[in-house]
């Protein structure tokens, strides 16, 4: 982040043997590092010569809509279509954020309690591992037929492609056991739940993000692929919706607000991050 | 609390011994030590890396047990963590999520008290580091995030102050500023300092005695009592006396250290250390 770049000599000094050599921070510090104004305006510039140039490309070429739709049909179908998209936003957005808040505080209270006890997360990581590796979108045919084509199938799956996400970094972050700020803390007589919340959870802060922002685009992927395999609303029902009628402008419009919208997960949770975790970057 | 009875220790440490259950078997980290240190001493405790001293200090400050052997202060045993006893470890060990007032109050947030602010703020002074409150570690240099630790540790008026190499990652000359600033602080104090330094010339300037270890098992293998007056100033540090002492202490460490090398240092030496 770019306020730290200043003094690097300090945070050598600082950091010290504590920062175990995890990747802690590398999703919100490999990221964006934009930094001025001519940055900004080179990044828009090749997003216009990219849309200008599929839009000359596919004018020269006279490509079929249903090939390929030109960026300025798609855009046209985003503002004619949009109401009627809007709703199944709404829909997907539901699932999303119950399904995430459902699944992320699961695996964050999990995560601090499995920590605590090294015998019994030996035994549950590998588990844990099963569900992270699992495409949790393969259980909804079954979820669909033990629930139906509402929402609960879709929140469960959400929650159960974020949660684990969310516990594996979490814990991960709980673990980073620096000796030297535990036995600082026990100095004074700290008690285990006292070094819980003063030392441990903040120090696991900046992986917890981590696995909310990672946890959270699970969930939107899973939540979309939900929504394809069944159910008559939400943003993956018209994906379905639209591509069966051919109709690829509107096809691609929603695609656009899926990719909107996981850039603003991303943003938000990299300026949490920013606000809450910065003082490790 | 048995105040102002110079006949009896601050300190008494006798017979500790501590032995790590490690992996590749028992190891004994220090063996049967013996110490009394009075009220208002500084002790400095120098020997080969890896003989113990962070485990005797640890045990001093009650934050790990004893296999054998027990530690008093004020004549009274030491279980556990104590609020007479401030730590300065190794490294400042600052919290870098906290801003520098909110790690001094750390302590009085774990302990439930309110930090008193004057006396804080008068540390801040006296370290030159009034104004610096809002300041996260990672913006302080490496002197002042150990200066800010020694507000840390001293801000709950503890009466005996247990430091850990706290001076080793600094260059030389913040170390020597250091030194003065204990110095300082300890005139007007008189806390009982037990410091453990790599730098002869460190021990000497500050302590009233210095315990040399033996390599591991640690033991007490010398004490020297350092006859020099308060404060040292520098004339003092450059005599023949205080050059004669450092190559006497200097001898007592290195010439034991021989052997430690001919039979290889096992991967556990760390955890002694």
């Amino acid at each position: 982040m770019s306020d730290t770049d200043a003094i690097p000599e300090f945070k050598k000094a600082g950091g010290g043997a504590g920062d175990v050599g995890i990747t802690n921070m590398s999703a919100f510090t490999a990221g964006p590092g934009i930094k001025s104004m001519s940055e900004v305006f080179a990044i828009l510039l090749v997003a216009v010569v990219i849309i200008g140039g599929t839009e000359l490309l596919l004018n020269i070429f006279q490509v079929p809509q249903y090939v390929l739709p030109k960026p300025s049909e798609i855009g046209k179908a985003l503002v004619t279509e949009f109401p009627l998209i809007a709703p199944h936003l709404g829909h997907t957005l539901v699932e999303l954020i119950a399904g995430f808040a459902i699944g992320a505080s699961i695996g964050l209270i999990l995560a601090g309690v499995i920590t605590q006890f090294p015998f019994v997360e030996k035994i549950v990581t590998p588990y844990i591992l099963l569900l992270v590796t699992t495409p949790m979108l393969a259980l909804v045919p079954l979820l669909i037929l033990r629930f139906g084509f509402g929402y609960e199938p879709r929140i469960i799956a959400v929650a159960l492609a974020a949660g684990p996400m969310v516990m594996i970094n979490a814990a991960t972050g709980f673990r980073r056991v620096d000796r030297g700020k535990i036995a600082l803390a026990r100095s004074y007589g700290a008690s285990t739940l006292q070094i819980f919340w003063k030392v441990r959870a903040p120090m696991a802060l900046p992986m917890i993000f981590v696995g909310l922002m990672v946890g959270s685009i699970f969930g939107l992927l899973t939540a979309v692929g939900a929504e394809m395999v069944g159910g008559g609303f939400g943003l993956g029902n018209r994906l379905t919706s639209y591509s069966s009628m051919i109709q690829m402008p509107q096809f691609f419009a929603v695609v656009l607000i899926l990719s909107i919208l996981g850039i603003l997960i991303y943003v938000l949770f990299f300026l949490l991050g920013k606000k809450y975790a910065s003082w490790e970057a | 609390m048995t105040v102002g009875n110079s006949t009896q220790p601050k300190l008494r440490v006798s017979g500790a011994t501590k032995v790590y259950n490690t992996r590749s078997g028992d190891l004994l980290a220090i063996d049967r030590c013996s110490l009394d240190i009075m009220p208002g001493e500084i002790v400095s405790i120098v020997g080969p890396s890896g003989c113990g001293k962070t485990t005797l200090l640890w045990s001093m400050s009650g934050l790990h047990g004893l296999s054998a052997g027990q530690v008093l202060l004020d004549g009274k045993q030491i279980t556990g963590p104590n609020p007479e006893i401030g730590m300065v470890f190794q490294e400042a060990n600052l919290l870098p999520w906290r801003n520098l007032d909110s790690n001094i109050h750390f302590p009085f947030e774990i302990k439930g008290t309110k930090p008193d602010r004057v006396w804080i703020d008068e540390l801040l002074n006296r370290v030159g580091m009034e104004g610096f409150g809002g300041r996260y570690p990672r913006e302080l240099s490496g002197g002042m995030q150990q200066r800010a630790a020694l507000v840390r540790a001293l801000s709950y008026k503890p009466s005996v102050l247990l430091m850990d190499e706290p001076f080793g990652a600094l260059d030389a000359f913040t170390r020597e500023e250091m030194n003065r600033l204990v110095e300082e602080i300890w005139l007007d104090t008189h806390t009982t300092i037990v410091l453990i330094t790599h730098s002869i010339e460190e021990a000497i300037f500050l302590s009233d005695r210095i315990v040399v270890m033996s390599p591991r098992p640690g033991r007490v293998a010398n004490i020297h009592t350092v006859p020099f007056p308060r404060p040292r100033s520098l004339e003092i540090m450059s005599t023949k006396e205080v050059f004669d002492l450092t190559n006497a202490i200097k001898l007592e460490i290195v010439g034991t250290q021989q052997s430690r090398f001919a039979q290889g240092t096992p991967p556990a030496a760390k955890a002694a250390e």
